[in-house]
């Protein structure tokens, strides 16, 4: 033992004042996210560095404190640098403006001016968190501790009264109570269905057995969903908290915490966490001098989407292949070795403490009729503030992308937003309107999954996007069952054909029949939602499926077989920039000389098409109709066009 | 899970095995996480490594090929000195990841799943590696890269001997 | 324990923990199937045995050789929507199991009772023809009756094989018990049962499947 076991609520209460005393209430707090990806890729790490040395140099090391955290959520604008107390927000941060930040912020008070967030639709600089559009219209109740988080050390979150929701349940409630107030509080699970967490937790908890476990389920494998990942790297202990108020009141006393292995900083921080927390006597025998014992084991996975289902991911604790079991018998009855298992997502189990300590009424006070609390979103695409944010469930899709997304960037046209990953589908425009919430999206055929939300403007090809995630399963599918495997084979050789102007007459019947039976009959429910992308753009977007097919066209301007590329001679100025960016060297002309592109070698990798600059715009996109003539080589530029 | 480590003295492959599987008590159930470490320690994993973990550990065979060529993380063929994934993640994707394979895949003149014959670089693709928000990424030997231009993506491979 | 349920709008009595496959077999309904062996445990992969189940006025569409029986279950082996996942799933395989043009064997009797055109994907089939439809028989047969191991599955998705593996061959002399459970007689047609060349582990490491 070394000494820091704490054995009552009232040692619990002693440390956090002891940690709160021993930081003083008058310090500046730079808070800089190192420990995520997102940071890390973008140097978050060498600000981090300059800062300690800076601080170190000037002697200020006494007024300053630094708080290496996990995801912050605005990871478009990585590193960011927030300073606390007051909470200002400087964006895009280089090592050499720490020097700087010191001088001014930290010395004196001022704003850097020119690190401020600028909004790119008003133009308005806002100087702290709470005058950015994209923090302004969040509820983090969650996800917003992160920044005050360093996810290594475990008095971080005692300070902000971490584990007081478990000393709360121990001490206070009975496992009974525990399990009554999550019923109450009409938590759903996030991680995909949205089934009744408490209802779950019951199952498990009256399921025949002594031994029963508990499991966080991190395998978050949606593309384009990462909050999970966030979570765990920059708050595990919530999730260790709620996960251990749950074995509490199910009667566990076994856990798992399953972490994808493409997540190495989840990992490292879970791991971390579990010791910090065994040491601090939250874990192992006689939990906080309570008489309940407890352990967690971690699980690395080995990169496989679909060993996020539940019957697959039991299976690989158990050290088997990771596949899915028929589960006519619910898991949360008989699940690893046949025991009673329970698995939640760590959103979900993040939620927990909260829901313990602020009661199942607050909890039922956020959020729509059916669907209470907030989600965490990962917001991506074509939208100008893409990052982590977590809305009140009911905010409509509009809100979340225009509001907090900003929108669509470069002037473009919103086509659709993507939820719930490859087992979700396409929203169109028309239902912008509709409220985040559980059965308002499986309503319009997608669903809220575990929060990927994948915004798609006019560029965006439907058809090429049902391609994607078609053939995104194929490789991710465990194969096991012949309409998931055989279905997707066979669909993605159709959605291929389509997309490269060699669709049928029948085609779109065939992707309904064959979508009707993976629905109906896969094994597992990736299987049975696998056709969902194909579903719904079919549903929405069915003029362009009959387009690539009957008149050989892309309306998108996006599949390669059915798209050329064509330099407007009235626009060209022959100014070189195409010409000198074409890798295959399509492109004729020369100074003075308009530009013109030889078909034969031209690859479409869109290059031209994006260096072209917006004020000329001479590059286009042609689909389905005959491609204008080329201006006769050596043909000059008229003089005032070039200006 | 481990980091990566320097390739190790040749040492024989029994012996490495059953260091391996002592140090997780022979525990069957930890067959994913012994292959984990394998894999990070030996870079692939050899026909005669399955045989003996499928021997020490008192495994089937059959088991431990179907986890060895389900998962991602495992290669059954040995692998370049580099490893670069380029991430097909949706939100990489919409931002022109495969374009970025495609020119990642000129300038290596790879394919996915091929490694250089001097051993070099190994490509790859994943499926998200949850860095949405700033795709497309390209990850070089466990360094994340976020919408690397060719010039840079040049230097980088000209660096990585 | 007995429950009583209802199969094709017959009364049928079933012990607790009967599925409802074997149910319907006890009550001489016969309910297609690909990858059910009465001496291995459910598996649920070819999802032929597709059934539809009413519980409470919900109706399901659920694998019959897993789905436990129950009190007042409302089983229909048979009905429009049954009848179609059956030719569409007959279809999507048929590409794969064809020799010489035509399915074989039980196939080829489901493809003719469900109105299967098994020609309808066969341009869109691209993938080498493995005459494999991995209902796991021979890999669950050799796993859990025989005890051997020595044939298994490798990959996943639609990479997705079974393969033999060679150190076990000297089992397999004696044995090829797996050799009439497979449904479209791949095994004993392409296994010589010595070295099993070109259905092998190693054929698989080789990039040959």
């Amino acid at each position: 033992m070394t000494g820091k076991r704490i054995s009552s609520p009232e040692e619990l209460e002693q440390l956090r004042k002891r940690i709160l005393s021993k930081r003083g209430s008058n310090k500046l707090i730079v808070s800089i996210c190192t420990m995520s990806v997102c940071g890390q890729s973008r140097g978050s790490v060498d600000v981090c560095g300059r800062f300690k040395e800076e601080i170190r140099r000037v002697g200020l090391e006494d007024k300053v404190d630094i708080k290496e955290t996990g995801c912050q959520g605005f990871c478009e604008r990585e590193p960011v640098v927030i300073i606390f107390p007051e909470g200002i927000y400087y964006v895009n941060v280089k090592p050499d403006d720490v020097p700087e930040i010191i001088s001014t912020t930290l010395a004196k008070g001022k704003l850097v001016e020119r690190l401020l967030y600028t909004d790119p639709v008003t133009g308005e600089k806002g100087a702290k968190e709470s005058d950015i559009p994209f923090y302004k219209n969040q509820m983090r109740i969650v996800f917003g501790n992160n920044r005050h988080i360093n996810p290594t050390d475990i008095n971080d979150y005692i300070a902000l009264g971490g584990y007081s929701a478990l000393s709360k349940a121990l001490f206070q409630m009975t496992p009974e109570q525990v399990l009554e107030e999550i019923k109450k509080s009409n938590l759903r699970g996030r991680g995909g269905g949205g089934f009744p967490t408490g209802i779950k937790w019951e199952t498990t908890k009256n399921a025949p057995g002594k031994r029963k476990y508990v499991i966080v389920n991190c395998d978050e494998g949606d593309p384009g969903a990462y909050m999970d990942r966030s979570l765990m790297e920059g708050n595990p202990h919530a999730i260790l908290e709620g996960l251990i108020i749950g074995a509490y009141a199910m009667g566990s006393h076994e856990g798992f915490i399953y972490v994808r292995q493409e997540y190495p900083i989840a990992y490292e921080n879970t791991i971390q966490a579990i010791k910090q927390a065994e040491e601090y006597g939250f874990l192992g025998e006689n939990v906080l001098g309570s008489g309940f014992d407890f352990e967690v084991d971690v699980h690395c996975g080995a990169g496989a989407f679909v060993s996020g289902e539940s019957t697959a991911l039991m299976s690989a604790i158990e050290g088997k292949v990771g596949e899915p079991k028929m589960k006519y018998i619910h898991t949360a009855v008989s699940g690893i070795k046949g025991n009673p298992s329970c698995l939640n997502n760590v959103e979900t189990w993040a939620n927990v403490p909260l829901i313990i300590n602020k009661g199942a009424g607050w909890f039922n006070s956020i959020g729509t009729d059916r669907s209470k609390g907030t989600k965490i979103f990962s917001l991506v695409g074509k939208v100008n503030n893409t990052g982590l944010v977590e809305v009140p469930m009911g905010m409509t899709l509009r809100r979340l992308i225009y509001d907090i997304g900003g929108g669509i960037p470069n002037g473009k046209k919103f086509k659709a937003v993507q939820t719930g990953g490859p087992s979700g589908g396409v929203i169109p425009e028309q239902y912008l309107d509709t409220p985040i919430d559980f059965d308002e999206l499986t309503k319009l055929g997608s669903m809220m999954g575990s929060g990927g939300m994948v915004v798609m403007d006019e560029n965006t090809c439907m058809v090429d996007t049902a391609r994607y995630f078609v053939s995104f399963c194929c490789e991710e599918s465990c194969g096991k069952c012949i309409p998931c495997r055989e279905g997707l084979r066979t669909l993605r050789e159709i959605l291929t054909d389509i997309c490269e102007g060699k669709g049928q007459e029948g085609d779109i019947e065939a992707i309904e029949d064959i979508a009707k039976a993976m629905q109906d009959a896969s094994l597992c429910a990736l299987g049975t939602t696998a056709a969902n992308p194909a579903f719904t753009t079919l549903k929405y977007f069915r003029e362009e499926y009959e387009a690539h097919i009957k008149e050989k066209r892309c309306p998108a301007k996006v599949c390669k077989a059915l798209t050329s590329y064509y330099i407007d001679p009235e626009k060209c100025t022959a100014c070189m920039i195409c010409f000198k960016n074409c890798p295959t060297e399509a492109i004729h002309g020369g100074k003075g000389i308009i530009h013109w592109i030889e078909q034969e070698k031209c690859i479409k990798c869109n290059t031209c098409f994006e260096v072209c600059p917006p004020r000329f715009s001479a590059v286009r996109r042609i689909s389905g109709e005959p491609l204008p003539l080329t201006p006769a080589p050596g043909t000059k530029v008229i003089r005032e066009k070039r200006r | 899970m481990v980091s990566r480590t320097k390739s190790p003295k040749p040492t024989k492959v029994s012996t490495t095995v059953s260091k391996v599987i002592r140090n997780y008590q022979q525990d069957k159930d930890k067959l994913i996480q012994i292959l984990l470490y394998l894999q990070s320690t030996l870079g692939w994993l050899s026909r005669e490594v399955l045989t003996e973990v499928s021997e020490q550990l008192q495994v089937p065979i059959t088991q431990v090929y179907q986890i060895a060529s389900y998962y991602k993380a495992f290669s059954l063929m040995p692998r370049g000195r580099h490893i670069i994934k380029v991430c097909l993640g949706t939100a990489c994707q919409v931002r022109g990841s495969p374009r970025l394979l495609d020119t990642i895949s000129a300038m290596l003149n790879l394919k996915p799943c091929e490694t250089s014959e001097d051993m070099r670089f190994t490509l790859e693709t994943v499926n998200c590696l949850g860095c949405c928000a700033m795709g497309p990424v390209v990850v070089v030997d466990e360094t994340y890269h976020t919408k690397p231009s060719p010039s840079d993506l040049r230097k980088l491979f000209e660096s990585a001997k | 324990m007995t429950v009583t349920l209802q199969i094709d709008g017959k009364e049928v009595k079933a012990r607790e923990g009967m599925t409802i496959l074997e149910a319907a077999k006890e009550a001489g309904v016969e309910i297609p199937k690909l990858c059910y062996h009465e001496k291995l445990k459910p598996y649920g992969a070819c999802r032929i045995c597709s059934v539809e189940v009413e519980r409470k006025g919900r109706a399901r569409i659920v694998a019959s050789c897993g789905y436990p029986v129950e009190q007042g279950l409302v089983v229909r082996t048979r009905s429009p929507r049954i009848d179609r996942i059956r030719k569409t799933l007959i279809e999507l395989i048929a590409p794969t199991t064809m020799v010489d043009g035509e399915v074989v064997g039980e196939i080829k009797k489901l493809a003719k009772e469900y109105g299967a055109n098994i020609h309808r994907f066969e341009s869109r089939f691209r993938a080498k023809p493995t005459r494999c439809i991995l209902c796991g028989q021979c890999v669950r047969y050799c796993d859990e009756v025989i005890g051997e191991h020595a044939i298994g599955f490798v990959g996943r998705g639609i990479e997705r094989r079974a393969v033999f593996f060679p150190e076990k061959a000297k089992a397999c002399l004696t044995c090829q018990a797996c050799f009439d459970l497979c449904p479209t007689g791949k095994i004993p047609s392409e296994t010589d049962f010595v070295v099993f060349d070109g259905f092998s582990i190693d054929d698989y490491l080789a990039g040959e499947l």
